[in-house]
């Protein structure tokens, strides 16, 4: 799905070569700035390497508008993100942002079970608690139905048991509708248990790790 | 009618007391302003002056070409006031932004207040063209001052929401379109406010003066209402264009927010 020849950005990144593979889960680790967040943000476009080329289901990246590609390689961003409004305006922004036609309450409401968020949709999420946030921002996204989905440590304020949770949810809706996910995560232990690809991050230079089959 | 009263010199003379008076005020309660009270009274007094020398000059000579040197001079010296007062660093695209709406929105502005609403003729008489240019420069310049800083402050303040917006598939007009729109609202409500307390709380300078020089206030109410229309549209014109041009200049090629 994404094939990274030679990539290199400012002293950040160095990616001799990397394919991460669709229709597959791939999943990230590494230390804390090794570059992870980085490598995300390359592949919707949201930075552009200094040198090395990128392609998308074959095609050079540049070749793609960015708008329409960040519609189809949709990234959840690591600081989990309230906007200004309801839980509801909160749930449909991104559908409104790639104007995508909006969906039922009834709609809402499952995905708010799917990612475990036990609100109404009339609330003012700016008081919800950090994993709330982060449940809301993970329910935003997998509403959009994206081909690819860049998911940047998702459960990071999570508890043990809703991680579990909640990612388990979030595999099966990968699985199940044949859609390609790149998820950062700060646990090896959680990345070896879903069983995908899995590349670990040092000094901004990526390891495939042994096992991931 | 009563006469006009010329102010001799001894006159104008005697309203110095009234800063005599500020500066022992202030030295007996020891606030350490005396010397800024002392510098803004002489460079008032000397400026004015100079203004008055300077436009008797122009009025007697009336040529196209000192009107829009003159009213050049006042946008330019507005320009660099706007650059001064805002707090934040300024892109060199900014900048030029800043420039050009400033220049282009008060010119249009102006021209359209000088020849379709007060038909003067000769269209450059400067006792009209440049005290009104100036009413219409100066508020543009407050309001392009204060759109300009909420929008620079709000897109630093915002780079996470406007990026997690572009990452969502947003255009970047969607991203910053609340804030842009914030900063367009900022910079024309004190022109709002100021039509709503028009004659009830306050007597505006310009009408004030035509009164004082014997004009009748019915007369200077006609004016006053034009002039403030024209305020209004140069001010929301001018705001536009820098907010508007001005959101854009924070995207590159890529669509990526560049801080
Ligand atoms: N815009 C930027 N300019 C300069 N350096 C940057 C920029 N963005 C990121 N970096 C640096 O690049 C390195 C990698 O950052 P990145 O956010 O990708 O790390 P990460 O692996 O996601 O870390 P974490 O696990 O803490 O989120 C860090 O050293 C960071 O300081
Ligand atoms: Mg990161």
């Amino acid at each position: 799905m994404f094939q990274l020849k030679n990539i290199r950005l400012h002293k950040i990144l160095h990616i001799p070569d990397l394919i991460i593979e669709g229709n597959r889960i791939t999943c990230i680790t590494g230390e804390s700035g090794g570059g992870k967040t980085t490598l995300l943000k390359l592949l919707n476009r949201m930075k552009t390497p200094d040198a090395g080329t990128i392609t998308y289901l074959g095609q050079p990246l540049e070749s793609y508008d960015p708008v329409q590609l960040r519609r189809q390689v949709v990234m959840m961003a690591q600081d989990s993100l309230v906007f200004p409004g309801s839980i509801r305006e909160n749930l449909l922004i991104g559908l409104r942002f790639s104007e995508k036609p909006g969906v039922s309450d009834d709609v809402l409401k499952s995905m708010m079970e799917m990612v475990k968020l036990r609100k109404t949709l009339d609330e003012d999420p700016s008081n919800l608690s950090g994993g709330e946030k982060q449940r809301l921002a993970l329910g935003r996204v997998l509403l959009m139905y994206p081909e690819v989905l860049l998911l940047d440590e998702p459960s990071s304020s999570l508890d043990e048991e809703t991680e579990s949770l909640v990612i388990s949810r979030i595999t099966d809706y990968v699985h199940k509708r044949g859609k390609t996910l790149v998820m950062v995560t700060h646990s090896k232990a959680l990345a070896e248990s879903i069983g995908g690809d899995h590349i670990t991050f040092e000094n901004g230079s990526p390891k495939p790790m042994p096992g991931g089959a | 009618m009563s006469e006009i009263i010329e102010l001799s010199f001894s006159q104008l003379a005697a309203a110095y007391v009234f800063v005599i008076v500020l500066i022992v005020i202030v030295k007996a309660k020891g606030i350490p302003r005396e010397k800024d009270i002392l510098l803004a009274s002489v460079r008032m007094t000397l400026q004015l002056m100079l203004t008055g020398y300077v436009l008797v000059l122009v009025f007697e000579n009336p040529h196209p070409a000192i009107t829009l040197l003159a009213i050049l001079l006042m946008q330019t010296f507005a320009v660099f006031n706007i650059y001064k007062r805002i707090k934040s660093p300024l892109s060199t695209a900014m900048k030029q932004i800043i420039a050009f709406a400033m220049i282009s929105g008060t010119a249009l502005s102006l021209f359209f207040f000088i020849l379709v609403v007060i038909r003067l003729n000769p269209w450059y008489h400067p006792q009209y063209f440049i005290p009104l240019g100036g009413m219409i420069i100066g508020n543009s310049m407050t309001g392009i001052a204060l759109g300009a800083s909420n929008l620079v402050d709000g897109i630093h303040k915002q780079r996470h929401i406007i990026e997690g917006s572009l990452m969502l598939g947003a255009t970047p007009q969607e991203a910053v379109r609340s804030l842009a729109n914030g900063a367009f609202d900022a910079a024309i409500l004190p022109t709002i406010n100021s039509m709503l307390g028009m004659g009830i709380v306050f007597l505006p300078g310009m009408m004030t003066g035509q009164i004082l020089s014997g004009v009748s206030p019915t007369t200077a109410i006609e004016y006053q209402i034009a002039i403030m229309l024209g305020i209004a549209g140069s001010v929301t014109l001018t705001v536009f264009l820098m907010v508007h041009l001005g959101a854009k200049s924070f995207f590159n090629q890529q669509k990526q927010l560049t801080l």
